[in-house]
């Protein structure tokens, strides 16, 4: 108890501290004329502080460009790094995240539908396509793996199935109903891209991500008691269909809310996950917070140094993360085949 | 230690009524009934898929029968809310494996879950119930370390020491001596008969069942082939009939001991024709 609390008590408030400074050099250090101080400045005029005004030109470009990129980056990546740690809590496997199970996919899918062939007329919005498509994937992914999620490999398959069936479903709406426009800016999308972003989008997934991680953390020690499966979490005196339904529901929705407002960014849900792990231990109502911050932390960072190493070439985000997520999985996935 | 048990004398009866279990259309349980007299060790022994695990795991509330109930002093446990149920019983799987590297005190302070407050947080006293399961298997002094790096044998005794920790009146424990050397097979034993708790326990060795448990019941395809103690159960009848063994048990000052002596031959129809076992018949052949 008093070391875990120990760690928890440097760990929060670092990794909050962290997270204010590298939104803010993710405003301030990518590229033009603006400075930190301009970047403070436009923050303190927009929340009423006493200091003096930006230029409207550059304040519009930290307060209406810059700032909903960052906070976007942030805020999907607390989302996705919190669905990473519920879903590796409740299959048991440390290599379950959103992306790798093949829900990122299906959020695109339904997106791209909504997107591309104009389903549901404008009554369905692009948020509300990316959860149907994510609920019907985790739907089809924890069919197909059965009861026997703690195989690794077999967790693994089974995402990579269904996440290549809904990336063929999506390829053939873009390639068949999309003009050309829409076909290079939806690639781009499904690479993940923050480019999309304004403050309506911010809101709504921080909204989204802030809810998810409230309720995942009051039902902390219930996902503590599912380390040795779904027999010892009942003895435990655990309701774990009730679990199951609330991470379930919890982690599409976080997805589908991730996914349509960045596209669909892979490996966040795995690498933060084990990084904090390793700082905080396993116990998840402090494991979540810390997930949550060092996502945020970690997508941010990841999108300044897309920005600071291949200007002015625009790569996606979600290449960066994929760079650093492959090398940890196959990280992960040794010391698994070890123990 | 505010919402400890107070060691009674009479911790519970775990009793189940004409339990019936299938899977796939293949009859696991058939009218099971049998009873846990409060306080004592109640043994389950039997041959391989005679529906050991299967019966332990609807004791413990853990799956749920298709058939028949299982009450704890008088009360179907479905009935009871799971987090009281998780109070008064703690199970023991036969092989928890985790993939997420725990600490020792982590996993057992997972028996201090059902004392949780609603916020989620522990008792004061979880740590110091948790050391002390730990002391109590043997494992003093183990706390940080890693799960990963556990032998066999030392996860089994940190999975009992959870289950202590979970300070229950009844403990129903699924071939807990798996993995573990001698002398901690005895020391556990030892530990388990002279508790407070009604213990339910799945044994392979029939001689250490027999040493050690008041009350035994033999399965036999899912069904209650005998129960009783186990002087008058482990007769030589049974070992042949059930175990497919020949032996001998005798009755001592404290219950009973189980002498092999080596595989029956097949059935008295169908084995005829097999050679006999080398050997004097007499002669043990070593306990299983």
């Amino acid at each position: 108890m008093t070391t875990t609390a120990l760690r928890g008590a440097i760990v929060v408030p670092v990794l909050s501290a962290a997270l204010v400074v590298v939104v803010l050099a993710g405003v301030a250090l990518a590229g033009g004329t603006i400075t930190w101080t301009d970047t403070v400045r436009s923050i303190g005029t927009h929340l009423g502080l006493p200091v003096t005004p930006l230029s409207p030109l550059a304040d519009s470009v930290v307060w209406q460009l810059r700032l909903p990129r960052v906070l976007l980056a942030a805020a999907a990546g607390a989302g996705l790094a919190v669905c990473g740690c519920v879903l590796q809590a409740v299959t048991r496997n440390v290599l379950a995240e959103p992306y790798l199970l093949g829900i990122s996919s299906g959020a695109s899918t339904g997106a791209v539908l909504v997107l591309v062939l104009g389903l549901g007329a404008g009554s369905v919005t692009l948020a509300g396509g990316a959860l149907a498509g994510g609920l019907l994937s985790f739907a089809l992914v924890f069919a197909l793996m059965g009861r026997d999620t703690a195989s690794t490999s077999r967790v693994v398959l089974t995402g990579v199935v269904v996440g290549q069936l809904f990336s063929a479903v999506t390829s053939l709406v873009v390639t068949a109903w999309g003009d050309a426009d829409a076909t290079r800016g939806i690639t781009y999308w499904l690479l993940g891209s923050l480019a999309a972003a304004r403050w309506s989008s911010v809101a709504v997934c921080a909204v989204v991500v802030v809810v998810a991680t409230v309720v995942f953390v009051a039902v902390a020690p219930a996902l503590d008691a599912f380390v040795f499966g779904h027999d010892a979490a009942v003895a435990l005196g655990i309701d774990v269909r009730l679990l199951r339904i609330i991470v379930l529901v919890g982690a599409a929705a976080t997805t589908a809310a991730v996914v349509a407002a960045v596209g669909a960014i892979g490996f966040v849900g795995l690498v933060v996950p084990h990084a904090a792990r390793m700082l905080v231990g396993p116990g998840h109502r402090l494991l979540l917070p810390v997930s949550a911050l060092a996502g945020g932390v970690f997508l941010v960072v990841a999108d300044l140094a897309r920005r600071l190493a291949f200007a002015p070439h625009q790569i996606p985000v979600g290449v960066v993360t994929a760079l650093i997520g492959v090398p940890t999985f196959l990280v992960v996935l040794r010391r698994g085949q070890r123990a | 230690m505010s919402e400890q048990r107070a060691i009674s004398e009479d911790p519970g009866v775990l009793e189940a009524r004409d339990l019936g279990r299938s899977v796939h259309g293949v009859d696991l349980l058939t009218g099971v009934d049998i009873v846990a007299p409060s306080g004592r060790m109640t043994g389950i022994v039997g041959p391989n898929g005679s529906g050991k695990s299967t019966l332990a795991r609807c004791l413990a509330g853990v799956t749920p029968p298709d058939h028949g109930v299982v009450t704890l002093d008088d009360t179907d446990l479905r009935t009871l809310p799971r987090r009281s149920v998780a109070r008064r019983l703690a199970f023991v799987e036969q092989q928890g494996h985790a993939e997420i590297d725990h600490r020792v005190l982590d996993v057992v302070r997972l028996g201090r879950l059902p004392y949780r407050s609603r916020l989620g947080a522990l008792d004061e006293d979880a740590d110091e119930v948790c050391r002390t399961a730990l002391a109590e298997v043997g494992m003093a002094g183990t706390d940080q370390r890693r799960w990963s790096g556990l032998s066999g044998g030392e996860r089994q005794r940190v999975q009992v020491a959870r289950a202590l920790a979970q300070t229950p009146d009844v403990l129903v424990l699924d071939e807990p001596l798996n993995h573990l050397d001698v002398h901690h097979q005895f020391e556990l034993l030892d530990l388990l008969s002279t508790g407070a708790s009604t213990v339910v326990i799945v044994l392979h060795d029939l001689d250490l069942a027999a040493r050690y448990c008041d009350h035994l019941v033999v399965l036999d395809g899912g069904r209650v082939a005998a129960d009783g103690v186990p002087a008058d159960v482990l007769d030589a009848d049974v070992l042949d009939r059930v175990f497919r063994v020949r032996g001998t048990t005798r009755r001592t000052p404290h219950g009973a001991r189980v002498e092999l002596h080596g595989a029956a031959s097949r059935h008295p129809d169908a084995g005829r024709s097999r050679r006999r076992p080398l050997g004097p018949p007499d002669q043990p052949v070593g306990v299983e």
